[in-house]
């Protein structure tokens, strides 16, 4: 719950410092109620679209795996269930959820390593990287997606 | 002193610096990989099969997969010590994740040397 807490600055008397030290910190624990600037929310979803690809890795695979069958395979596959399944729009917009969150993950986990690095830690150029790891991201899912749909 | 747990974190670099070094393989094959996917002669089943069959290919796809569920194994992990808090719940998700993640690279082996 969001309390306001600026007006005990305000009590007469109690020097800065003192009220630096006894200022209850405001805790924002409605998740609801936290505004987070740009580059919080590459990070969170760098996590989601972690989790994301995580969970998803049997279906990735098997799609591999299945990419790579013979002709006659391709042919049986055809036949099946999971098959058509696969062209459900839903379906094929799950898939490009999938690739979004590879995008992202890729582009905000180099952003990170370059950041570990020391590259680009001021706030400005933090910021800018930050709007091109979702701009980039974004973008390269929309023409992929519109490219294979 | 500190308290060790043994699901707790491993304490040190190792981990995070794993994570990296993966992270790291896996950014440059995907570069690699669409390189290699863009210059295919056709968009079919064929020209793909032959692009993964070559014996790089094939290698270099199963580094990737083992960097993967290292990467992930760590990543997860990380998520599960940040959320669950009772640690015999915590145990067996990890015990879950690591086992999946085994399975996964058996898996991808033999898709990739079947061919
Ligand atoms: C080119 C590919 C990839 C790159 C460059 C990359 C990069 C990174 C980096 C740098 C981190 C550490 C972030 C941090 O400590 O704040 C990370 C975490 C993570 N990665 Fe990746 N990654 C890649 C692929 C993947 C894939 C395919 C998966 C899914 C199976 C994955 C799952 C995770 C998870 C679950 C975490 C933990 C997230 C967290 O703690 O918030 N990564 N990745």
């Amino acid at each position: 719950m969001a309390r306001c807490l600026g007006s005990v600055n305000g009590v007469k008397g109690v020097s800065m410092a003192e009220t630096a030290v006894k200022k209850e910190r405001p805790k924002h624990l409605n998740l609801a109620q936290i505004r987070l600037p740009l580059p919080g929310y590459v990070s969170i979803l760098h996590r989601v679209s972690g989790v994301g690809l995580f969970l998803c890795l049997p279906v990735l695979i098997a799609l591999f795996g299945a990419s790579l069958g013979s002709a006659e395979e391709l042919e049986c596959y055809r036949a099946t269930m999971a098959y058509s399944v696969l062209g459900l729009p839903v379906v094929k917009l799950l898939l490009l959820g999938l690739l979004w969150a590879y995008l992202h993950h890729f582009c905000a986990g180099i952003r990170f390593l370059l950041l570990d690095m020391h590259v680009g830690v001021e706030l400005p150029r933090a910021r800018a990287s930050a709007w091109v790891v979702m701009g980039v991201s974004l973008v390269l899912t929309v023409v992929l997606g519109v490219l294979t749909w | 002193m500190v308290k060790r747990l043994a699901v707790g974190a491993h304490y040190g670099l190792r981990d995070w610096l794993a994570q990296r070094v993966t992270a790291t393989v896996m950014a440059i094959y995907t570069v690699y990989m669409v390189v290699r996917v863009l210059s295919l002669p056709a968009f079919d089943n064929a020209a793909w099969r032959v692009l993964m069959s070559g014996s790089f290919t094939k290698f270099a796809s199963f580094l990737f997969a083992l960097a993967l569920f290292y990467h992930a194994w760590v990543g997860v992990r990380d998520i599960w010590m940040d959320y669950v808090k009772p640690l015999s719940v915590r145990l067996i998700l990890h015990v879950m994740t690591l086992l999946a993640l085994v399975g996964y690279a058996g898996w991808v082996a033999t898709i990739l040397w079947r061919l």
